[in-house]
């Protein structure tokens, strides 16, 4: 009654050889390497970058281990690695002289990366090993909050202005286009001309839902932003962000950044490895946009703080130059411009060499034709405050491509050109939540994390050895097969390994030891009442199974829970408590019977089994 | 080896109504704690800064308080963490502050006291992200419980799931006043594992809840007293209940004393839930049950016929 079908068998084969390869990946550690990629968006990385990295570096004496080409994200990059730091150091210098010929304008970032060890057999069978979390391996981490009020404001006032300029070609008159929340209202002075617009206007501005003002009052066409409208629009400018941070974070040269949507307006910034926070959220948290805007000059300059502001401009008092007051009209904003890198001006003070897309060389042109010699500011704005970067006097009529001189140190003109180039994000965002953990803190919490497991695991199993004797060690194996398959299972999956995910591993083997001992003690109960060795072992099996089902379904409706609802830490712990609910069904019941009918499942006169002293009533 | 050698049935429900009286006394307590007290929640919750600093000396905390006082950070918490070298300040979330530049201010600050000053860690939560997080923790234990309770109601009667879910709720709710008396820190961790004893209590009164039954359907114990199928079945489970226990505990008492400042008080939940675990599955859980009326005829009827061709199947 003890034995298991070949197939069971082979199932417990299949899995146990699942979880060494799966699990295998964890213990080749990372070795130094080399990441290239490219900062501009016009060039990708392809895989002859590979064969003339390789070149550069045989070139240079320096012998990679291997160069990997990956396309894993959005953009390729070419990854070398290397046997020792050293090797690494000097790679990195050779490789950044040889690609980027101009170092004032570079091609390729060239980073620092950690790359695993995993051997190429088994990375070709997709076994990687875990990711670990920032809170392990040290970094920062931002949450950042996407303005949807502001997109969507944009997204109106522009609809306001097509409305009006629709209107005014085919020549329909109306008595007046206001804003009045987020709708836009349209009057017009008979019913007619009205319903004509109205036809019109939902031809051309399909976005838009029409409805007719109340009756009585003057006719008025009363148009709202449709909402799929504005959640497609919300989409796309979260999307625009995530990839204008992508490339910010490239210019940091950080390796294996992770920048992900979370929710609807929500993305999340990893940079592991990165310590010096402050410039990475200069450069991150950067929220801004650009614009370049024309200086009003009816008022006279040093007079800015006391003048009343004129109607169309407005006063700026933070920044280089500043206080300063500027029309509110820009002439340019940060969508137009296609580069900007850093250069010397005549007099070889720091400026930044900006060039626009056609569209915007032509709006630039117009606007300076006739205002030579007139100031003007390039103005950025983070939390919808502007800050005054620079206010120039333009010196000649200005096209596709000029500079802005007067940056202080070559340091801001690169942050400047930075920004500029990055171009500017569709949508303002605010770090929300930020937390930097040292490389240092993070090693010590994997040690800490790992020997709380070892220690208890250690404890748990001679416990279970001494008082189950062959059944224990059973189970021991047991749970140590439990333990594989969730490390392979968290590994396949590429989960992120966190703190408390250790925790919750450490946890879940705590827990799983309860179905080994429900399973063991049902035995030594069955065997109490006087059933048959082989007996015992099937009926303890079948009773104990019930109860294990059920307290492993309430225990995944908890898991379940943590899981929907949690987030950040709990939902790190839940992963982990739920698959370890899941492995520990299958290696207490499943794994162990087979362990169990292995050993005694053929012998035909069993008259004892290993699983410690059991007392019966009648007994002393 | 084995620890339990019981003769006869321990007669758990005659004391049923003192040791209940005793439980319903630490819940009022934890209660009281609760509402007296409060909880001391953690940056997740509240929104602000929280920062980790190491100095390569023992640090002086009474200076690092003055400093951090005199560049106007008036409200702030200055303690500690886990060895004397190591610092954890907690500055709360101020409305019009760039919080997130209030860690550089108290750095520059500090190390211009002590330039040996290290920052391990920062973390800036802002408060709008806590009212969510509190809102979704709330969420999850409102899940966790009807979840469970729909389960147990279908897997076993109606009375089992209230005896069950009260005697479970009767453990978070100490929990919790031990972090309220005590003012231990409630973060994002300490709440997963709250809702992680929550999934984990169950399963000890499903364990008892199991026996019962089954219990409730043998020949020779069945037709007995529903007190005494309640005792029977305790009993009978009382071994795997200490042993398993055991083992978990052993397990969290390593996070306990091996895990370090930031496993610890995710660590203390889960002994003080493991603890109370193991109690109110036997006493509350139990004695709940049964002056539910559970009886015989509760369980059996329909459960019967499936059984033969239930589960076993492994």
């Amino acid at each position: 009654m003890n034995r298991y079908p070949l197939w069971k068998y082979i199932v417990i084969v299949i899995a146990l050889l699942f979880g060494v390869l799966y699990t295998l990946p964890n213990f080749f550690g990372e070795s130094p390497a080399v990441q290239i990629s490219s900062i501009k968006s016009t060039l990708k990385v392809d895989s002859a970058l590979s064969g003339r990295v390789e070149q550069v570096l045989e070139q240079a004496n320096l012998a990679p281990l291997n160069v990997v080409f990956d396309t894993a994200g959005a953009e390729g990059t070419v990854r070398a690695r290397f046997k020792d730091t050293d090797t690494q150091f000097k790679a990195k210098t050779v490789l950044e002289k040889a690609l980027n010929t101009d170092p004032t304008d570079p091609t390729y970032s060239v980073a620092f990366n950690l790359v695993p060890n995993t051997p190429q057999w088994l990375q070709s069978i997709h076994a990687f090993p875990m990711f670990l979390g920032l809170d392990l391996r040290g970094g920062v981490y931002f949450l950042m909050q996407v303005d949807v009020q502001a997109v969507a404001n944009k997204r109106i006032q522009g609809l306001q202005s097509s409305a009006r300029s629709i209107l005014r070609d085919k020549d329909i008159r109306y008595s007046g286009i206001d804003r009045n929340g987020d709708a836009i209202e349209i009057s017009f002075r008979d019913q007619d001309t009205m319903s004509k617009a109205k036809t019109l206007l939902a031809d051309q501005l399909p976005e838009l839902t029409l409805t007719d003002g109340p009756a009585g009052a003057d006719p008025k066409i009363i148009a709202t932003l449709k909402p799929d409208v504005l959640k497609t629009t919300t989409d796309q400018s979260v999307q625009q962000n995530i990839l204008t941070l992508s490339k910010r974070v490239n210019e940091l040269g950080v390796a294996e950044p992770i920048i992900q949507r979370q929710g609807a307006d929500r993305i999340v910034v990893q940079l592991p490895g990165v310590q010096d926070v402050a410039r990475a959220k200069d450069i991150i948290g950067r929220t801004a946009t650009l614009e370049v805007r024309m200086v009003d000059e009816s008022v006279t300059r040093g007079t800015e703080l006391s003048a009343a502001v004129p109607f169309g401009s407005e006063l700026f008092k933070t920044g280089k130059n500043a206080p300063v007051i500027l029309y509110k009209d820009p002439v340019l904003t940060g969508d137009y411009i296609s580069n900007a890198s850093v250069s010397f001006d005549q007099n070889h003070q720091p400026a930044v060499s900006i060039d626009l897309n056609g569209d915007g060389g032509r709006k630039m042109r117009a606007a300076t034709r006739d205002k030579i010699g007139k100031a003007m500011a390039v103005v950025l704005f983070e939390k919808g405050k502007g800050e005054v970067l620079t206010v120039a006097t333009i010196q000649s009529e200005l096209g596709s491509s000029f500079q802005i001189t007067g940056m202080g140190t070559p340091q801001a003109a690169a942050d400047l050109s930075l920004l500029m180039r990055a171009g500017s994000l569709a949508a303002p965002m605010e770090i929300i939540e930020e937390r930097t953990i040292g490389p240092q803190l993070g090693a010590e919490n994997i040690k800490k994390g790992f020997d709380s497991t070892m220690y208890g695991f250690l404890v748990v199993s001679i416990f279970m050895i001494v008082y189950y004797l062959l059944f224990g060690a059973f189970s021991v194996i047991a749970l140590s097969v439990n333990l594989l398959l969730l490390v392979a299972v968290l590994s396949t999956l590429q989960a992120t390994l966190t703190l408390p995910g250790i925790a919750a591993i450490a946890l879940t083997l705590g827990m799983a030891i309860d179905a080994n001992v429900l399973v063991n003690e049902r035995i030594r109960e069955e065997l109490r009442k006087g059933n048959s060795p082989q007996a015992a072992i099937a009926l303890g099996f079948e009773h104990a199974w019930h109860t294990i089902l059920d307290s492993n379904v309430t225990a995944l409706i908890a898991g379940i829970a943590l899981l929907t609802f949690g987030s950040g830490a709990i939902r790190g712990f839940a992963v982990v408590h739920c698959l370890g609910i899941l492995t520990s069904m299958f290696s207490a019941v499943f794994f162990s019977r087979g362990l169990a009918n292995l050993w005694y499942g053929r012998r035909k006169k069993l008259t004892s089994l290993s699983i410690g002293k059991v007392w019966r009533p009648g007994d002393k | 080896m084995e620890f339990f050698r019981i003769k006869k049935d321990i007669p758990f429900m005659r004391h049923a109504l003192i040791l209940n009286a005793v439980s319903a006394l630490t819940f009022v307590l934890a209660v009281f704690f609760l509402f007296h007290k409060g909880l001391h929640l953690s940056i997740e919750f509240t929104g602000g800064t929280v920062m980790e600093l190491t100095y390569s000396q023992p640090a002086n905390i009474d200076g690092i308080r003055k400093t951090v006082e005199d560049i106007g950070f008036t409200d702030n918490q200055i303690q500690s963490f886990g060895t004397a070298q190591d610092v954890l300040i907690r500055l709360p979330a101020k409305k019009g502050v760039s919080s997130s530049q209030q860690s550089e201010t108290v750095l520059n600050a500090l190390k211009a006291v002590n330039p040996d000053v290290q920052l391990k860690r920062t973390e800036f939560v802002g408060p709008q992200v806590g009212d969510e997080l509190a809102h979704d923790g709330l969420m999850a234990l409102l899940f966790v419980i009807v979840g469970i309770v729909i389960y147990l109601a279908i897997r076993f009667e109606w009375k089992y799931a209230v005896a069950a879910i009260i005697a479970n709720l009767h453990d978070v709710v100490i929990i919790l006043g031990f972090f309220a008396f005590f003012q231990w820190e409630f973060s994002l961790t300490v709440l997963a594992a709250v809702l992680a004893v929550l999934g984990y209590s169950v399963n000890e009164s499903v364990v008892v809840f199991d026996r019962v039954r089954e219990t409730f359907r043998d020949r020779k114990f069945g037709k007995l007293a529903t007190p005494d199928v309640l005792n029977h079945a305790i009993t009978s489970t009382i071994s795997r209940t200490i042993i398993t226990h055991g083992s978990t505990e052993i397990m969290v008492l390593s996070m306990l004393i091996f895990g370090g400042p930031t496993l610890h008080y995710f660590a203390a939940a889960l002994t003080i839930g493991i603890l109370f675990g193991i109690y109110s599955s036997v006493f509350v859980a139990a004695a709940l049950a049964m002056w539910l009326g559970v009886k015989r005829e509760d369980l059996i009827k329909p459960i019967k016929e499936k059984d033969e061709t239930e589960g076993a199947v492994v």
